[in-house]
C-alpha cells in the first residue's frame, strides 16, 4: 500500500516556499505544498510576499558608482596603456 | 552594448568601453571582495586588482565562459587569497539552524497564530513598486554575511545558484538554504517597516 504523504503545517510550508519559488522542490514537495495553499490563506499571502521580494529585488540597482571611483580606475587604464 | 561588444572596443583600446564596464560590474565586485576580505579598504582594493587583472589578461580571454564569469573568478581568487593573507574566517550564517519564521507565530499545532501583515494592498498588487524596492533594498544592506552577498549575487544580480556557488566556494545546497533564510529575513524586515509606515 502506497503511503499517502502527510498534510503540512504552516510552520513547516514556509519553509519550502523559496525552493518553491526557484522550481527546485520534488514533485512530491511541490504537490505538499500546493495542496496546503490552496487550503491556507495566510501561507498564500506568505508566498505572495516572498515573491514579491524576490521580484523587488530584482528592481533594485546600485546607486551610481561616485564619480571618484570611477575616475581612479579610468586613470588606472590610463596608466596600463601608456605603460604597455 | 553587451559584454562582448563592449570587450571588443576595449581591445581596441576604448576607455568609454571599460568605463562602461567599471560601472556595469564593480558594485558586484565589491559584494564578492567583502564576503571573503570584509567591508573596507581591503574590499577595493581587490576590486581594483581584478580590473588590473582584466587589463592583463584580457587578450588571453578566449570567451569559453561569459565576461561576467570569468572576471567574478578573477575577483573570487583574488579574495580568497587576499582573505587567508588577512586570516579571516569565511562567514558562517548565524542562522544555520534556526526557523526563518520566529516560533512564536505559530501555534502548538504549526498553524499561524500572527500571520503575515499585508505589505498594503497596493503593493501587494503592484511588483514595481518603488517603496517596496526601496525596502527591500535597504533591507538586504543590513543582513548579515553570508546572506547579504548570496541575496545580493543572486536575486538582485540575477546569477544562478550554481554561479553563486562557485564565486563564494558553497555547495548549491548551501546556497539554496542561505538564500531561503536570506529572502525570509528580507520578507520579514520589510513587513517590519510597513507595520510601522503603512505606505
Amino acid at each position: 500500500m502506497k503511503l499517502l504523504p502527510s498534510p503540512l503545517v504552516c510552520r513547516d510550508a514556509v519553509e519550502l516556499v523559496s525552493d518553491y519559488l526557484d522550481g527546485t522542490l520534488s514533485h512530491r514537495e511541490r504537490r505538499r505544498l500546493e495542496k496546503h495553499l490552496a487550503q491556507c490563506v495566510a501561507c498564500s499571502a506568505y508566498l505572495d510576499q516572498v515573491r514579491a521580494t524576490i521580484a523587488a529585488s530584482g528592481a533594485v540597482r546600485h546607486e551610481d558608482l561616485p564619480s571618484d571611483v570611477v575616475e581612479g580606475l579610468v586613470n588606472l587604464f590610463r596608466q596600463y596603456r601608456s605603460d604597455n | 552594448m553587451d559584454d562582448a561588444e563592449l570587450l571588443e572596443s576595449l581591445l581596441g583600446g576604448d576607455e568609454s568601453a571599460f568605463s562602461e564596464l567599471v560601472g556595469r560590474y564593480h558594485p558586484t565586485l565589491l559584494t564578492v571582495a567583502r564576503y571573503y576580505v570584509g567591508s573596507g579598504a581591503s574590499a577595493e582594493d581587490v576590486a581594483q586588482d581584478t580590473w588590473i587583472a582584466v587589463l592583463k589578461g584580457i587578450e588571453r580571454f578566449e570567451g569559453r565562459s561569459s565576461f561576467k564569469t570569468w572576471l567574478l573568478r578573477i575577483c573570487a581568487n583574488r579574495a580568497r587569497t587576499s582573505s587567508v593573507k588577512e586570516h579571516r574566517s569565511i562567514p558562517v550564517d548565524p542562522h544555520e539552524s534556526g526557523p526563518s519564521v520566529s516560533a512564536h507565530r505559530f501555534d502548538q499545532g504549526g498553524f499561524w497564530s500572527e500571520p503575515p501583515v499585508p505589505f498594503t494592498d497596493a503593493i501587494d498588487a503592484r511588483l514595481d513598486n518603488a517603496a517596496l524596492v526601496s525596502a527591500v533594498r535597504d533591507a538586504i544592506r543590513i543582513l548579515a554575511e553570508p546572506q547579504q552577498a548570496v541575496v545580493t549575487l543572486r536575486d538582485v544580480k540575477g546569477l544562478s545558484t550554481q554561479e553563486v556557488a562557485t564565486v563564494l566556494g558553497l555547495s548549491e545546497a548551501n546556497v539554496r538554504v542561505i538564500v531561503h533564510r536570506g529572502r525570509s529575513r528580507v520578507r520579514e524586515i520589510v513587513e517590519e517597516v510597513m507595520k510601522g509606515s503603512k505606505l
